[in-house]
């Protein structure tokens, strides 16, 4: 196994269900990335309730808050602790090789020849920006979703950023409070109300089935796997942070980012498009919901069906912004993250670099595996409540694997 | 400005007079330009342009001119007419040239040949689908001018110059533009 975060830990668990000799390597400790990546307010975008591991329920009194992220830790950790995983903490992967009949993994600490790997190191190791920021001038500070803290580590004046994901608008809504006047780029994004009917929007996903559809039942795998995260926000008041709210608070909404030239950003003059399709993708998945809704037993009770205002077009959506003027002093680049794979010395990723996979099960590469990546076997495959039935379908296929391998070996 | 024995056929006096008139007439410089397309069979298509406003009142055209849109053959397609990325082509290259002849019959300027070539390149895995990272349209047009003129090769330079920084088909394609669909 190579990551101690949660879906690492899941894999772990199963395997020692499945009494499968292993160990998890760890660059740091376990649950890292959530140690040290994150910024200071973010909370899950998950209830509580659906804060569940394999054989580990939330234990606490508060099933329908939003994790902080030292409560994710405690709960990650917690999780290791009672599961007992093998964990080698602060031993960094160096590189990992095929040796005849499974792999050499080179580590900080020494190396290891297994017969299978489990890459469970995230889908999110680096910030991704796009080339246009070459082309920003140097006297704005530029930082990213990975070096943001808080808003008291940008100047006072205006900031630009980038992105309309869950991370964008959340960015968007904390500095906007801060008194920072706020210009929010919106391309491609996901807009979800926070709840539906009296229940969170993720229940609904869970509950209709939604979240467990199978990556091998989706149309388009590869737009699934690489769409952005939805506009959510875990907050005590159940709040909906979609654009009209930005919008209602003051934030200035303005096209996709298509360049900057002569010092200044140009905005997409499509941003009506970007709400109409939105929009529509909201709309079909609420009549998802109420379809399941009339025919189901419903476990608990549900509101009327509601509908949303469309996402209000600014009358005249600003093409340009200048960056010299002083009047945007900082750019947040919300424009995603891609993994690190560079350890990885097996040739598995296509040509932009992804990990070529089957549900998790690595294309050319015999026992080698992942977890924890978009869309990996089900629609909920990178939240904290997908982690357990992807482990069970891999270590199932990794201990057939195995099997058969010994077979092979012993005829 | 206007040299009288320079003759690219530009009436650059009614151009500079206008100019001036519509200087105390920011209404009448307001113009709205039209065109009409109706789907024929598959990729295939007619565009017509006819009325525009401006000038403060409704106007026209000599005459309604209709142009054809389709894709070729290897896009399985009957190839009825030019792409309409080829028309975006069209635009910019006529648009430049008029602007040439316009800037150098200002800057008396006689013009004997002017021949552009243009070449937009695109990665048809924006509009297929296949990589979200590619955009639909053309990723860099090239235009390429071959200008024979009584003028110097750094005369000629800033004609083209100009030309670009006048021209509204350049600013189309190089800027961001809001547009609106809507069904009726």
């Amino acid at each position: 196994m190579i990551g101690a975060g949660h879906a690492g830990l899941a894999i772990s668990r199963v395997l020692t269900e499945h009494s499968l000799e292993h160990v998890v390597l760890e660059r740091g400790e376990v649950a890292n990335s959530w140690r040290r990546e994150r910024w200071d307010s973010l909370r899950l975008l998950t209830p509580n309730w659906q804060s569940r591991l394999p054989g580990y329920p939330y234990r606490g009194d508060n099933p329908d808050g939003y994790m902080s992220m030292p409560e994710v830790i405690e709960t990650v950790a917690g999780f290791a602790a009672a599961i007992s995983a093998p964990v080698r903490t602060h031993t960094t992967v160096t590189g990992v090789s095929r040796a005849d009949g499974g792999y050499h993994v080179a580590t900080e600490n020494g190396a290891i020849r297994c017969r299978s790997v489990v890459i469970a190191s995230g889908a999110a190791n680096f910030p991704h920006v796009p080339t246009v920021r070459e082309a920003v001038p140097p006297a704005i500070k530029c930082v990213t979703a990975f070096d943001y803290g808080n808003p008291g580590q940008l100047p006072r004046g205006g900031v630009l950023v980038v992105g309309a994901s869950a991370t964008g608008v959340q960015l968007a809504d904390e500095i906007h409070r801060s008194g920072r006047p706020v210009t929010l780029s919106v391309g491609e994004h996901v807009r979800l109300p926070r709840t539906y009917r009296g229940q969170d929007v993720l229940w609904w996903m869970e509950h209709s089935g939604v979240w467990n559809q199978r990556y091998d039942e989706i149309d388009d795998i590869e737009r699934a796997r690489g769409l952005p995260s939805p506009q959510l926000i875990g907050t005590p008041e159940r709040a909906t942070l979609d654009l009209n709210v930005l919008r209602a608070a003051g934030v200035e909404i303005v096209g996709r980012l298509a360049a900057i030239r002569d010092g200044r950003a140009l905005f997409s003059g499509g941003l009506r498009n970007q709400f109409a399709l939105a929009d529509l993708k909201m709309q079909r998945l609420l009549e998802t919901f109420d379809e399941w809704a009339r025919k189901a037993t419903l476990a608990v009770e549900v509101d009327a069906p509601e509908r949303f205002e469309p996402t209000q077009a600014p009358e005249s959506p600003r093409l340009s912004l200048d960056l010299r003027n002083g009047e945007i002093r900082s750019i947040v680049w919300a424009t995603g993250f891609r993994p690190d794979y560079r350890w990885l010395e097996v040739p598995v990723l296509n040509r932009k670099g992804e990990l070529r996979h089957d549900g998790g099960v690595v294309a050319d590469a015999p026992g080698m595996y992942a977890i924890g990546l978009p869309v990996l076997r089900r629609r909920k495959s990178t939240f904290i409540i997908g982690a357990e039935d992807d482990a069970r379908d891999i270590v199932a296929h990794l201990a057939s694997h195995l099997a058969t391998a010994s077979r092979s070996n012993a005829n | 400005m206007a040299e009288a024995n320079v003759k690219n056929g530009v009436n650059i006096d009614a151009l500079l007079a206008a100019r001036e008139a519509l200087k105390n007439a920011p209404e009448a410089a307001k113009f709205t330009w039209r065109a009409s397309c109706k789907w024929r069979n598959g990729t295939h298509a007619t565009s017509t342009v006819q009325g525009f406003h401006g000038l403060g009142d409704e106007q026209k055209h000599r005459t309604q001119f209709s142009f054809e849109t389709d894709h070729p053959e290897v896009f399985a397609s009957e190839d009825n007419g030019a792409t309409p990325v080829e028309l975006v082509l069209v635009g910019l290259a006529s648009c430049l040239t008029a602007g040439v002849a316009t800037v150098a019959q200002n800057r008396g300027i006689q013009l004997r040949s002017v021949e552009a070539k243009l070449e937009g390149k695109m990665n048809l895995y924006g509009i297929l689908g296949i990589d979200s990272d590619v955009r639909n349209g053309y990723d860099d047009i090239k235009v390429t001018f071959k200008i024979d003129a009584d003028a110097s090769k750094k005369d000629i330079e800033a004609l083209v110059a100009q030309s670009q920084k006048r021209s509204a088909v350049y600013d189309i394609v190089t800027n961001p533009t809001n547009v609106t669909v809507e069904i009726v």
